[in-house]
């Protein structure tokens, strides 16, 4: 295995220079947006141009593009300072700049934001990754017959149910129409203030994002686990004189977990960029929200911000999927 | 002592565009320690004949049908109609299987050593580790090198020859009565066909088991079986020991398989011959003989002989031929 931290030292390389390129594209595309991002400080009804000019003094607004973009990649690896004096804000490493329409470092609203999307992606990870694999074993043993047919039924409608109405029906059923509802109706409550509030405040959420994943996972683990029974391997299995349970559980599965985690990671990575619309829905404080406000707002710091971290998540999930299958494929390690 | 007797076995497959008659009444015997070859080419129901009583086939779009008699260490056993279970039993312990193509044959993300032990542990209450001896003693009796360290490799890692001998290792693991080759060298290069064709004549004369050898190559036959049964549209349409067959062919499709066969003894720039037409379609095969329509020798025949299928008819001593040529010579079968 001595070949496999070759592998990942050459390909953590590659993920950084990515990532470089990523945050140049990202930069270069906002900064040609038809805004004047000075102005934008300012609100929605300021005129004044002398605060206008101040502020494109303290962020830096003046300079001309490459500087700017100097200056915010130093600023995530030492910190930047904007203003100069007893006014200046500094915002420690990493910095991703100063929002003035929040009026806080950029970082300090990811931090506040990521957990929230974490915890939200990670129960409907679990959630559907049991529900998907499990009806798509039981649909594809089942083949044909009842279970299959039910299952593809929940497939259909999972998969034509838009995330907004599936949330918004569990709010009307579960938290409106419910007498005595366990469920919150006022959004998110973090854990560490209190564990079991956060729980029932996060269960509707988890259901909500898991259905739609859970009904695509169902089909996907359905049709691999088919696929894979044809593979000459399986019939090598059977002519042992293997039980169909072992077959399945040693032999089929484990050939489908390569594409599984795939498609898995992917849509993790996907998700922790922000889950727009459940969040949405629940009025969680995600970076799904976080990055609609920002775009409603025009506030273009967090803009970039939040597009550099989605991508930046999607790159290093990229990369440890690659590393994970030296781990479930053989033949990648070599 | 007969091991295997299959009588008029009859494989159906539903499909949309309708039924399809793979195996159409197939019979012969299975002696202990023999050879026995089905050749044909793709589509003539050689390899069918055989999944079909391994319980292998999809059963849901499948009607088997017929007699197969296995002779078992608790007796005589029907395998037609038998559960899946009692199957399950019968596949690797009794009757064992090899394949054609052992790159895909073994499982691409476990050890060679995890899929050879797996063999021996679903039919042996024993330790792991009386397996993994058994493993070891395997491989190295089909010609791995190193076999202990071997176990931890994986398929990837083996060649093409390598992997097929793996294979037979992996076969014999439970000591089977019954081999069923399933075109084991079609996917192997020529010199590496050759040692594994000799490797499987070797260990079929240290354990004395049977082999049914499946393949379309009558150069392979020759120097491996004792009888040959050639099988066309499903039937069998010959049927004897590999001399004769070689010797004195009957039936005008096994002549043509041997006429397309390139002979060292026949000079240079003669062209080989090739039977004329394509193998019929499994679904409008009527009632008549299957290889008419591909057959020189029909017009020595009556206007109208070629309507009705003619009989499996032993022409002489051990020779059986499915032919109307041969209509009024010896008996039927």
């Amino acid at each position: 295995m001595s070949g496999i931290w070759a592998y990942v030292t050459r390909r953590l390389g590659l993920t950084l220079i990515i990532l470089l390129a990523v945050s140049f594209a990202v930069y270069v595309i906002f900064s040609l947006l038809p805004y004047d991002p000075a102005a934008l400080t300012c609100g929605k009804n300021c005129n004044d141009p002398g605060i206008i000019e101040a502020n494109r003094v303290r962020l830096g607004y003046d300079k001309p593009f490459w500087e700017q973009y100097w200056l915010f990649l130093s600023g995530l690896f030492v910190g930047r300072s904007f203003g100069t004096g007893a006014a200046a804000i500094f915002c420690p490493a990493p910095s991703f700049g100063y929002s003035f329409q929040q009026h806080g470092c950029v970082t300090n609203l990811l931090v506040d934001a990521l957990p929230v999307t974490i915890y939200l992606a990670v129960g409907a990870l679990i959630l559907w990754l049991i529900v998907g694999v499990g009806l798509g074993i039981i649909s594809a043993k089942f083949r044909g017959k009842i279970w299959d047919t039910l299952s593809t039924a929940f497939v259909l409608i999972g998969t034509s149910l838009p995330t907004f109405l599936t949330g918004l029906m569990l709010i009307i059923f579960l938290v409106i129409k419910l007498d005595g509802s366990p469920f919150p109706s006022d959004g998110y409550t973090a854990p560490e203030e209190d564990f079991g509030q956060f729980l029932l405040s996060m269960v509707l959420p988890w259901v909500t994002l898991a259905f739609a994943f859970a009904a695509i996972y169902t089909r996907f683990v359905r049709s691999q686990i088919l696929e894979i029974s044809t593979e000459d391997y399986i019939r090598t299995a059977k002519a042992k004189g293997l039980s169909d349970g072992r077959i399945l559980g040693k032999h089929t599965l484990r050939a489908a977990l390569a594409p599984i985690v795939t498609m898995a990671g992917l849509d993790f990575a996907g998700l922790l960029g922000g889950a727009i619309l459940t969040e949405a829905v629940f009025n969680l404080p995600g970076m799904g929200r976080l990055s609609l406000k920002a775009v409603v707002d025009i506030d273009l710091p967090v803009i970039v911000a939040t597009t550099i971290l989605a991508a930046a998540i999607v790159v290093v999930m990229n990369m440890i999927l690659d590393i994970a299958y030296a781990f479930i494929d053989p033949r990648v390690r070599v | 002592m007969t091991l295997l007797q299959v009588r008029d076995l009859r494989v159906e497959f539903k499909t949309p565009d309708g039924l399809v008659k793979a195996v159409a009444g197939v019979s012969f015997d299975l002696k202990a320690g023999e050879t026995v070859a089905i050749v044909g080419e793709s589509g003539s129901g050689k390899s069918v004949t055989n999944l079909a009583y391994m319980g292998l086939l999809p059963s849901s779009k499948t009607n088997i049908t017929g007699s197969v008699l296995l002779e078992t260490d608790k007796g005589v056993v029907e395998l037609i109609g038998m559960d899946n279970d009692g199957l399950r039993k019968v596949r690797g312990q009794d009757i064992a299987m090899i394949f054609q193509d052992p790159m895909s044959a073994l499982h691409p993300y476990y050890t060679i050593g995890d899929q050879l032990i797996e063999a021996h542990q679903v039919h042996n209450d024993v330790d792991k580790s009386v397996s993994r001896d058994r493993a070891i003693e395997l491989l190295s009796l089909v010609g791995v090198a190193d076999p202990a360290e071997r176990l931890k490799a994986y398929p990837h890692q083996f060649s093409g020859g390598m992997r097929q001998r793996v294979m037979i290792a992996m076969a014999l693991m439970n000591n089977p009565k019954v081999l069923i080759a399933d075109e084991p060298t079609t996917a192997l290069d020529v010199t590496v066909q050759a040692q594994i064709l000799k490797l499987l004549r070797d260990l079929q004369a240290r354990f004395g088991m049977a082999v049914i050898l499946i393949t379309h190559d009558l150069g392979v036959v020759a120097g491996a079986a004792d009888r040959v049964n050639v099988m066309y549209g499903g039937r069998l349409v010959e049927s004897t020991g590999v001399n004769e067959l070689y010797a004195n062919p009957m039936m005008p499709y096994t002549v043509g398989l041997l006429d397309s066969i390139p002979r060292m003894d026949q000079g240079h720039g003669k062209r080989l011959r090739a039977i004329p037409g394509q193998p019929p379609s499994l679904i409008k095969l009527g009632e008549g003989c299957a290889f008419a329509a591909r057959c020189e020798r029909k017009k020595e025949l009556p206007e109208g002989t070629c309507e009705t299928s003619p009989e499996l008819r032993e022409v002489k001593a051990g020779h059986l031929v499915r032919c109307h040529l041969y209509e009024n010579k010896g008996v039927a079968k």
